[in-house]
């Protein structure tokens, strides 16, 4: 049997593609999606409730549905994670889901004891049109939630938007079930972090703690995906927001919410329902984004900015004064999340790399006025699409190369083809640790992100040195 | 075919019936008192404490029945196993799911089925894309199948593949989209082969209705579509066998070894054009009985191609199975070759075995995976001296656990009973059965069984545990009990087993191992279970502090 060997032999290496179908040639596709560069809500919403202390998320549709997502969380984590299942059989599909999901609700509670159970549904219990309100109310009627036990409840088609929109939903959710207003306005501040990871959330609560700027985050999963080995297993780790908190974010002074696109809803139904003033920013990764979060914390809480953060700041800029060299005019093409996407390019444009395609599979109206209006400045033709598919990426691709990928664990088969250096970034990432440890938000998130592009840019030069060029000091 | 459980049953049961040994049927109970009443009646039937009685071998268990919700199961959906199962693995043919994103995006190249596309003269491999029609709200309520014509029409543009085949997803049924008279418009339209599966995600209650619908589908459009016969002695098919980490590339390597020709593998390592002519070969070997004994059976029917189970996984299970095949054809030569090659394959095994016993020797291994491996492996647990005591399928039926002699008690439930049984008869030209009725009962006589399976429960000890669809508390409370030396299951299990301190062996994906079928896999498999057992940061988890704490503090005037 010949195996396939790739190693050394540039020969083979062009004979031998991984996505060896990919034209070159961009011909317009309306109705086929190949390879895709987003996928469906319910993840989202699973993502967004393992964020709450003692909850168990449950998908109310086809068991298929929540192995699938349980698989991708747990292969991104390398950890637990949890969900149950309304296990439609095509019997529960013709005549409602109701009786499945209230012997779902017994049997969790019953066997599994969480605080609460958050239900998202899926594309089988929104086609039949379940009223899951009404199922819960049931289950109230009947006894079946403990005394001091909560069920909740997001509605996440997967034929409408995405994962983030999954992730939006279900956090909005959390609002809409919890939060009330006790009248006053308590010195602290919620902080809705958006799909990032439970490093990122970490950091920025870090950084509040420096500011001593009390704040309430949800959802919080530091502690729940990305916990130690301790040689005892807990189905309910000790992370996670609070209800109580979820309750008290209703009399908060303010919210800070982070992405517009996972954050903004939610924010926007503190300040309907509880009169909770809401500032929309961009998620905090890179220098300028990271300035104004920082700024917009201080200055809502009323706090002054402490000299370690300022010195973070400046370790992050100094690292781009020393390397800017390496830096200077990179063509980059990034796939990932609007949210995501957004802060990076304007990170990437301000250290003077030339990020040239930009591609997320949610399609989004303001992403593409947004990094129209951040790339504008690049010397460089800029491709740029919503709701696009990563076939398209790779075809842009392959007709203007680039210096550095960055995207998710799917881009490898494009960088392996293309012999572009690569970056793991963003949703999901399968075949590498880290991202879970360590952040990409904030100034040292920055700072990481740097040390990444540097090493893959930097390594592929003494790759490729000619052994004149080779430098030691560089 | 002998079963491999005699020569350890007395080791076995000397640990299992210890008195210090928990019971089975203790943590059962155990276990059941968690479970509200309704559960409970039901669970009762799918946990078996495993003893022999005087008449039966072993006890009846309920399987193949639906999922209880809320309950936390390792099962997936009829997709998965249609898609993700049986059709994933073919390299050359574009599966399209017609449905949302999810169901396309997580099959997504997460099934370590390898390929070599080296060995198709086109050199076609469409396993890294996937390929779906996005089902927007616009299409659940007007309706797919416009969206779908145009994607298979854009894929035949861009692609030109040699075959196209459609998997619908859950609300593909509910909504009224026909993916069958679509297929079959755009295959009169672009002349290549086009079908679907009707494999929704609701469908049946586990994978195994989707490897039912994959073997029809296969069995009606693509196998016997090319009379083309191979050169080549003892033709066989390999069913079954997905190539998981390259278990089929091992197996090939010894089976070339002794003579014989692999037809087809189905699925892995596959190629269209290996199906359609799968149909010349004389003889049809079953690795994984649950998710293609419908094809082996319909290939009897149709083509007179007899079929029986062979186990290429473990030394023992590998030479026991090429001496079936060489009993069956009866060819001295075949019979002597056979010979030659084990004794050649042999020696590093035996060493490795013996290197690894005396650290894994008497230690308890416990599995619950798919459908035919949490039996499979118990041999090669047994070749290291360790104890598979606790073993269970996921969405495998009685026939699989109790053997097929219990198939005609067996009654079809509501909920499988949608999943199409095709009527085959006899192909007018091409029926040509390979053995007599008569040799067949001849060769029943000396041992060698064919159409036949015994099943798990009769290869496992008195006083072991068999757990049909093991649930999460399940999984939580044996683990509790025994501390087993290793956990073996799938992803979503890996990291609660390892949480616990317990090494944990995925034997789905296989981690990132394999082979582990034949000899070198076998090999492979022993070291790497005494890498896991045996690893050093198993002794890392508490730290000095954590050990022993002592108060450390100073007087506030020091």
């Amino acid at each position: 049997m010949s195996a396939l060997s790739m190693n050394g032999n540039k020969k083979l290496k062009e004979i031998i593609m991984l996505l060896r179908h990919t034209p070159k040639e961009i011909k317009e596709r309306k109705s086929l999606t190949v390879n895709p560069a987003k996928t469906c809500q319910p993840i989202g919403a699973m993502y967004a409730a393992l964020g709450i202390h003692g909850c168990m998320p449950h998908s109310h549709g086809s068991q298929g549905c929540y192995a699938y997502h349980r698989s991708t969380l747990t292969r991104h984590y390398k950890e637990p994670v949890m969900a149950a299942s309304s296990s439609f059989t095509e019997g529960a599909s013709v005549f409602g889901g109701q009786s499945n999901l209230l012997q779902a609700i017994n049997n969790i509670f019953t066997i599994y004891e969480p605080d609460i159970i958050a239900v998202h549904t899926t594309c089988l219990s929104e086609t039949i049109g379940d009223d899951i309100p009404q199922i819960l109310g049931k289950a109230r009627a009947d006894n079946k939630i403990p005394e001091g036990k909560f069920v909740i409840h997001a509605n996440t088609p997967s034929y409408v938007g995405t994962h983030v929109t999954g992730f939006a939903n279900m956090t909005k959710a959390m609002v809409d079930y919890f939060a009330i207003s006790n009248g006053h306005k308590e010195p602290k501040i919620n902080i809705i972090p958006g799909w990032v990871e439970p490093s990122d959330m970490h950091e920025i609560k870090r950084i509040a703690a420096e500011l001593e700027a009390p704040i309430v985050m949800f959802p919080d999963t530091e502690n729940i995906l990305n916990g130690p080995q301790t040689g005892k297993y807990e189905m309910f780790p000790k992370g996670g927001v609070t209800i109580d908190e979820l309750v008290s974010a209703g009399s908060s002074q303010g919210t800070i919410a982070l992405g517009g696109l996972a954050s903004g809803s939610s924010a926007r139904a503190l300040d309907s329902k509880c009169k909770v003033p809401c500032e929309i920013l961009d998620l905090p990764i890179g220098i300028k984004a990271t300035d104004r979060f920082v700024d917009t914390l201080r200055k809502m809480a009323g706090v002054n900015v402490p000299d370690t953060i300022t010195t973070e700041r400046g370790q992050l800029i100094d690292i781009v004064t020393d390397m800017q060299a390496y830096l200077y005019h990179k063509k980059v093409a990034l796939v990932g999340d609007p949210d995501q996407l957004i802060s990076l390019t304007e990170f990437l444009v301000s250290i003077d790399m030339m990020p040239i395609h930009i591609l997320t599979g949610t399609k989004d109206k303001n992403f593409e006025k947004r990094i129209e209006k951040i790339t504008a400045d690049v010397p460089h033709e800029v491709n740029i699409a919503s709701g696009k598919d990563m076939m398209l990426y790779h075809q842009w691709v392959k007709n203007d190369p680039v210096d550095l990928l960055m995207g998710n664990t799917y881009v490898k088969y494009i960088a392996r083809d293309e012999d572009i250096p690569f970056i793991r970034f963003g949703f999901p990432i399968l075949d590498r640790i880290g991202h879970s440890y360590f952040p990409i938000v904030c100034y040292r998130g920055g700072m990481r992100i740097l040390e990444k592009i540097l090493e893959a840019l930097m390594d592929r030069i003494d790759r490729d040195s000619t052994e004149i060029a080779f430098d030691l000091v560089m | 075919m002998e079963t491999s459980v005699k020569k350890y049953e007395e080791f076995e049961e000397k640990i299992l019936n210890a008195d210090d040994f928990i019971k089975p049927e203790k943590v059962k109970e155990e276990i059941l008192s968690k479970y509200p009443p309704k559960v409970a009646r039901k669970k009762s039937k799918q946990i078996i404490a495993n003893r022999k009685d005087t008449e039966n071998k072993h006890l009846e268990i309920q399987a193949n029945v639906r999922t209880i919700p809320g309950i936390i199961s390792q099962r997936g959906c009829c997709y998965a196993g249609c898609k993700g199962v049986v059709m994933g693995p073919t390299r050359d043919i574009i599966n399209l799911t017609h449905g949302p994103i999810g169901c396309g995006f997580y099959s997504w190249l997460t099934r370590r089925n390898q390929t070599d596309p080296s060995t198709t003269p086109d050199g076609h491999n469409f396993m890294p894309y996937c390929f779906s029609t996005d089902m927007q709200e616009r299409e659940i309520i007007f309706g797919g199948e416009k969206k779908l014509k145009e994607a298979i029409q854009e894929a035949y543009d861009i692609f030109k593949p040699k075959m196209i085949s459609v998997f619908a997803t859950c609300p593909v049924g509910l909504i009224g989209d026909d993916v069958h008279s679509v297929t079959k418009e755009m295959e009169e339209k672009l002349g290549i082969t086009i079908f679907g599966f009707s494999c929704e995600g609701y469908k049946g209650v586990s994978q195994s209705a989707g490897h039912h619908v994959a073997n029809n589908g296969l069995f009606q459009h693509v196998i016997g579509q090319d009379n083309t016969v191979k050169e080549g002695d003892y033709k066989i098919n390999l069913l079954g066998e997905y190539n998981i980490g390259g278990d089929a590339f091992e197996i090939e390597r010894v089976l070339t070894k002794c003579g014989i020709t692999i037809i087809s593998t189905f699925s892995g390592n596959s190629s269209v054009d290996f199906f359609a002519n799968s149909h010349t070969a004389d003889l049809n070997l079953i690795m994984c009985h649950r998710s293609i004994n419908y094809v082996a059976e319909m290939m009897e029917k149709k083509y007179g191609i007899p079929w029986f189970k062979i186990n290429f996984l473990s030394a023992g299970g590998m030479s026991r199975s090429l001496r079936k095949i060489a009993q069956y054809y009866g060819d001295q030569k075949l019979i002597d070759r056979v010979e030659e090659v084990i004794a050649e394959e042999m020696p590093p095994v035996i060493e490795a075995q013996n290197e690894v016993r005396p650290r894994l020797e008497g230690k308890l291994a416990m599995m619950f995976v798919g459908g035919s491996r949490a039996h499979h492996y118990q041999e090669m647990f047994r070749e290291m001296g360790m104890i598979p005591f606790c073993a269970g399928y996921e969405f495998a039926h009685r026939d699989d656990y109790e053997g097929r002699r219990v198939l005609p008690n067996l009654k079809v439930d509501a909920d499988s009973r949608n999943i199409e049984e095709l009527f085959i008869e006899k192909d007018a030209e091409r029926y040509n059965p390979r053995i007599s009725e008569k040799e067949l009962e001849e060769m029943k006589k000396n041992g060698i069984k064919l159409r036949d399976y015994e099943g798990m429960m009769n290869e496992m000890s008195d006083g072991t545990i068999v757990i049909d669809d093991i649930s999460q508390f399940e999984t939580e409370t044996l683990v509790n009990t025994y501390r087993p030396a290793v956990f073996c299951a799938g992803i979503k299990e890996k990291y609660t087993i390892q949480k616990f301190g317990i090494p944990m062996k995925q034997l789905h994906s296989y981690d990132t191992g394999g082979p582990y079928a034949g000899y070198r896999g076998a090999i492979n498999f022993y070291h790497e279970i005494d890498r896991m057992v045996n690893s050093k940061i198993w002794e890392h988890l508490k730290a000095p502090w954590e050990k022993s704490p002592e108060l450390a503090a100073k007087y506030a005037f020091e």
